[in-house]
């Protein structure tokens, strides 16, 4: 297996994707990885060079709105499913120290 | 079975008449579902009263003469990755356990618009990451050919549903084979249509780039007709393209005179089911002998489509599902020190093994350092990808092939090595890179007595093409595939 | 001898633009509002809602750059910056890595040690964040998403800035270009434009850059300065004990003024940049290009050259006077009606600039029209209103925009102009003071004053100064 993922690099990238792992969750999540990046790594057989990523399939281009406001209020439904609210905003944990 | 034999295009036309009333259709559905469902499981949610209520409505605006479309007063079911306003919305998902939107997907809009009964939403893999229905956080969805075995996935709960008589026809999605695969599981028709045909605006992304919702009928006419009612230019989704060829139903002919078609010679190797391969080679000669030419040729780089593949897919899914938080919808931990824990504790007992698996490969390949080994590699392995069908293409109208290696595994048989799973995507997946149109169509019965389904991939835009195709294989072949007998299978169930 | 170190800045400057709708949505950007009323799935980021770019962003953009000289990126595209914080809706933020619509500008600056060029990195466009509020009773924090897509410019210059002084004078430049187009308003207090301070240190004469960091959270030109001298100190301390500085994005506290470190575990700064799918490539003609050139208004110093050749008002109030888009504006607006190009500049120059000092208010405050003043002018040249009464009437102009005709008209403020009314009145008050006729008599000519004020006094203010004093010489010269 050529592809061998660290508990460092498990904790970090669950620290970029806020994801907890149990300890067997972390065990099976590496083990899962290394495989699957061990088959991505197939990719390096395929000489890509001058070759342009592609994001998008069709030569679709310069898709605008016009600058008009069309919304009102909305802010009953936007709030509807908060798990947690107080005076028309969404109430979370506290941001600062 | 009588009502529930009919397919959606032959119901809509009972109804117009007055042969049939809408609230009749809805009946015999919500009977049909009180029966099968504690066996099949294909909805997550049943909207019972709403759909009655709805009939109602609906009635009143066929006998007015306001609703005169194919599908005014047919009783539809929806995956439930797409929002409805008012109806629960989870995609399968814990963490939207709860979730009730404001605003109806497009694609919704459009059939409501042309008088669609809305049932209820339809089981998936939980956000659409999974081939066997199995994922889900609402319980499996199970094969109503044989309930040991799995639907497929991820649009399983929308096709069991058609295949079962839970609903005349359905809505689901296609990421990687998501409506295609479980099509050829559960023995019924579906489309993905090019990408940017359907708008995308209120279906919930998984892989925003590879995404299309298409239909879910029992025949090539109800697929045309629904996909010519939901196609549409739409403001709202960027990617959404203006086409005026989408009079689907106009190429449901019976002629392949003047058709090439091609069978990729990689698709037929190591890892076919032999039942597979000769069902689908059957289907070939069918068209064959209706005068198309079928050839046999090289596609090249079909191995390379699954590692791009769930490059692109993970690192979009990674960044889309960031949403999910525990701010503004949904689950939220209810035990949590500060906003981080609360964070890693609504997303980790919100979300299922398969998608933090997902999410967790996506942020990596994206993460500092390995974007252009990953990422951009993947993007330029696409751009080969499309090359190659383009090529394809220049020289056949449709490509033919088998739509999975091989007919519904059993239950549980597929979790266990996710790597053999996503190995089952073989023959969908390069289509949603190179954004292409492709269908299943029915083809077989396997020795198992499970449905096995032909896959037509045509170039972009040529959907036409392909349902020709499809029309005419359906037209020419001897016997008729039919959805099975449930009262049968839900009686053995109970043995 | 003590070293020598010289400061190396580059700035960061976010500018929310003025268009009347978001970036993605249809939403609108006034301020104000109770919160989450202007917001939809798509600025809230519902499951399935979509973006889709407002042209009028692009326009903005494309004409903030090519005002700073930039290349023209003309085949762009938008990038997901990715991190959690719940005033990123998404938890993406939708911006411009890989190719920004501008790249490669620069903007001529002048401070006392002459004119120097700051180089422009780049311009990209992307979305403002919603705003948090900290709740003290709860012990939480609420969120208001009104704020959450309003489409923002970055203006990222290059690291040629070497001390506050400079600093200010092109941030007061790019100020000057921005509002002349009236791509935004840039007002610094209200956080229409706000500044990061990216700066490190480095010993005289050295070629190498030192480690730099990078503050936020700065919303004054002032306060700018101070971090700037602040941020400085602390480098230079710090590589005086022989200490690292660390790459580092450090919060100003201007209270303190201090800078802290933001960073924590949390925080892995690694943004996963990708290319947003639901977002199609820009393509930007050379007739788009040109045709916004072709609409380019008139800039500050095109204008302020104008102003010294078309108007007869001196050097120095052409300079204060086009220093604000607003106040330039109103000049114009109010000259073209009145004709008193020096009249309405001293209005502009001493009374405006007074109150608004007193206020602590920009000229982009000011609220009054132009058709008020150019009135003004007009009753006091008249001589329907004397001096002093006029000082009274615009100061209402200025607080409520009241219109000084029917203003003066409903508060009797006319000067009257009745002499036979006015002489008898003076005769009385000559009647009254004997000793200060006796002193005027008596060669104080100084003592004229106090009769002129007496009777100013007694007709309430509204008699005509000049008539005043001809009248009263006449009866004690008499």
């Amino acid at each position: 297996m050529a592809n061998i993922i660290s508990d460092e690099t498990m904790e970090y990238v669950g620290i970029l994707a806020k994801l907890e792992l149990s300890e067997e969750e972390k065990t099976q999540a590496k083990k899962d990885m290394e495989i699957m990046l061990d088959y991505i790594d197939k990719l390096n057989e395929l000489d890509t060079t001058g070759v342009e990523p592609m994001s998008h399939v069709f030569p679709v281009h310069n898709v605008f709105r016009e600058d008009v406001v069309t919304n009102g209020d909305d802010s009953e439904n936007m709030l509807k499913n908060a798990p947690a609210k107080k005076d028309g905003a969404f109430m979370v944990p506290k941001t600062v120290e | 079975m009588g009502l529930l034999d009919d397919t959606a295009v032959e119901l809509g036309k009972k109804i117009k008449s007055g042969e049939v009333t809408v609230k009749e259709a809805v009946m015999a559905c919500l009977d049909q579902i009180k029966k099968a469902e504690s066996t099949i499981h294909a909805y997550v949610t049943i909207d019972r009263e709403g759909a009655l209520k709805k009939a109602e409505e609906v009635q009143k605006k066929i006998d007015e003469g306001k609703l005169t479309g194919p599908l005014a007063g047919v009783p539809v079911a929806i995956k439930d990755n797409m929002c409805i306003a008012g109806m629960r919305t989870t995609c399968s998902s814990k963490i939207l356990d709860n979730f009730i939107p404001t605003y109806t997907a497009e694609a919704v809009k459009n059939l409501e618009e042309a008088g669609a009964v809305i049932l209820g939403k339809t089981n998936m893999d939980e956000f659409a990451m999974g081939s066997t229905t199995e994922t889900s956080a609402y319980g499996v969805t199970r094969n109503p050919w044989d309930p040991e075995h799995v639907p497929g996935g991820s649009s399983g709960g929308s096709c069991a549903a058609v295949a079962a008589g839970e609903c005349f026809y359905a809505l689901g999605s296609d990421t990687g084979g998501s409506i295609r695969q479980p099509s050829s599981f559960c023995g019924v028709t579906g489309i993905k249509p090019t990408y940017g045909t359907v708008s995308r605006y209120g279906l919930i992304a998984y892989g925003s780039s590879l995404d299309q919702i298409g239909p879910v009928g029992k025949d090539v006419t109800d697929c045309a007709t629904i996909l010519e009612v939901i196609a549409s230019h739409d403001k709202k989704d960027s990617t959404s393209l203006d086409r005026t060829d989408c009079d689907f139903t106009s190429a449901l002919v019976k002629d392949v005179k003047d058709m090439k078609i091609g069978i990729p010679r990689d698709y037929l190797g190591e890892g076919l089911d032999p039942e597979v391969k000769e069902a689908v080679l059957a289907a070939a000669k069918v068209l064959e002998e209706a005068g198309a030419v079928v050839e046999k040729f090289d596609l090249s780089l079909v191995d390379y489509a699954i590692p791009a593949y769930y490059t692109i897919a993970a690192a979009e899914a990674s960044s889309n599902l960031e949403r999910f938080d525990g701010v503004k919808y949904g689950y939220r931990a209810k035990e949590y020190e500060g906003l981080h824990n609360m964070y890693k504790k609504s997303r980790s007992e919100g979300f299922g093994p398969e998608v933090k698996r997902r999410i967790m490969l996506g942020s990596f390949v994206l993460s500092s350092g390995y974007y252009d080994a990953y990422y951009l590699k993947a993007l330029r392995t696409k751009a080969l990808i499309k090359q190659a069908f383009d090529k394809a293409f220049a020289t056949y109208d449709v490509i033919l092939g088998p739509a999975a290696p091989t007919t519904a595994p059993k239950l549980g048989e597929s979790l266990g090595d996710p790597l053999k799973m996503y190995l089952g995507d073989i023959y969908t997946i390069s289509c949603n890179l190179a954004g292409l149109p492709g269908m299943t169509v029915p083809c077989g019965i396997d020795s198992k007595g499970l449905p096995i389904g032909v896959q037509l991939l045509g170039d972009c835009f040529q959907e036409k093409k392909i349902i020709r195709a499809a029309y005419t294989y359906e037209q020419s072949r001897q016997e008729k595939i039919i959805c099975p007998d449930m009262s049968e299978v839900l009686e053995k169930a109970v043995e | 001898m003590a070293k020598q170190y010289e400061t190396v800045i580059g700035l960061e400057v976010h500018v929310e633009l003025a268009t009347k709708t978001k970036i993605f949505c249809g939403c609108s950007t006034a301020f104000g509002g109770a919160p989450n009323t202007h917001t939809c799935p798509v600025c809230t980021g519902m499951p399935g809602s979509l973006p889709v770019l407002n042209k009028q962003v692009v326009e903005y953009a494309l004409a903030v750059g090519l005002a700073t000289n930039c290349e023209i990126n003309q085949y762009c595209k938008f990038d997901r910056k990715n991190y959690f914080y719940p005033d990123n809706p998404q938890n993406y933020q939708i911006s411009q890595l890989y190719l920004p619509i501008c790249h490669d500008g620069k903007v001529e600056i002048e401070t006392t040690a002459g004119k120097k060029y700051v180089g422009i990195h780049e311009i990209h466009m992307e979305e403002d964040a919603g705003k948090l509020v900290h709740d003290e009773w709860e012990d939480c924090s609420l969120v208001d998403y009104n704020r959450s897509g309003v489409p923002l410019i970055e203006i990222v210059s290059e690291p040629d800035m070497r001390s506050a002084e400079e600093v200010i004078a092109y941030l007061d430049k790019l100020r000057l270009i921005i509002q002349y187009l009236g791509a935004s308003d840039c007002k610094l207090q209200e956080g229409s434009m706000r500044a990061d301070v990216n700066l490190s240190v480095r010993e005289v004469g050295a070629e190498k850059f030192g480690t730099r960091t990078e503050m936020k959270n700065i919303n004054s030109f002032k306060a700018i300065a101070r971090a700037i001298e602040g941020e400085r100190a602390r480098q230079i301390e710090l590589l005086e004990m022989g200490k690292p500085v660390i790459q580092e994005t450090r919060r100003w506290d201007d209270n303190k003024e201090y800078s802290y470190a933001m960073r924590s575990k949390e925080d892995a700064q690694d943004y996963r940049y990708f290319p947003d799918p639901d977002l199609v490539p820009v393509i930007i003609s050379d007739e788009w290009i040109d045709r916004v050139k072709a609409v380019q208004p008139e800039l500050r110093t095109e204008k302020l050259e104008r102003y010294k050749k078309e108007f007869d008002i001196p050097d120095y109030d052409a300079e204060i006077l086009t220093s604000s888009k607003h106040m330039a504006d109103i000049f114009e607006a109010a000259t073209a009606i009145c004709k008193k190009p020096k009249k309405v500049s001293n209005w502009l120059m001493v009374e405006t600039l007074r109150l608004l000092k007193e206020k602590g208010q920009d000229p982009e405050d000011i609220m009054f029209s132009p058709e008020h003043l150019a009135e003004l002018v007009e009753l006091t040249e008249e001589g329907t209103i004397n001096s002093s009464v006029a000082k009274e009437v615009f100061e209402k102009i200025f607080e409520e925009d009241v219109d000084p005709a029917v203003y003066v008209e409903e508060h009797g403020l006319k000067t009257v102009n009745d002499e036979g009314a006015l002489r008898s009145t003076i005769e009385e008050i000559v009647a009254a003071n004997p000793q200060s006729v006796a002193d005027y008599k008596g060669g104080k000519q100084k003592a004229i004053g106090f009769l002129v004020g007496q009777t100013m006094k007694a007709m309430k203010g509204k008699a005509d100064p000049a008539s005043v004093n001809k009248i009263l010489k006449e009866i004690l010269d008499a």
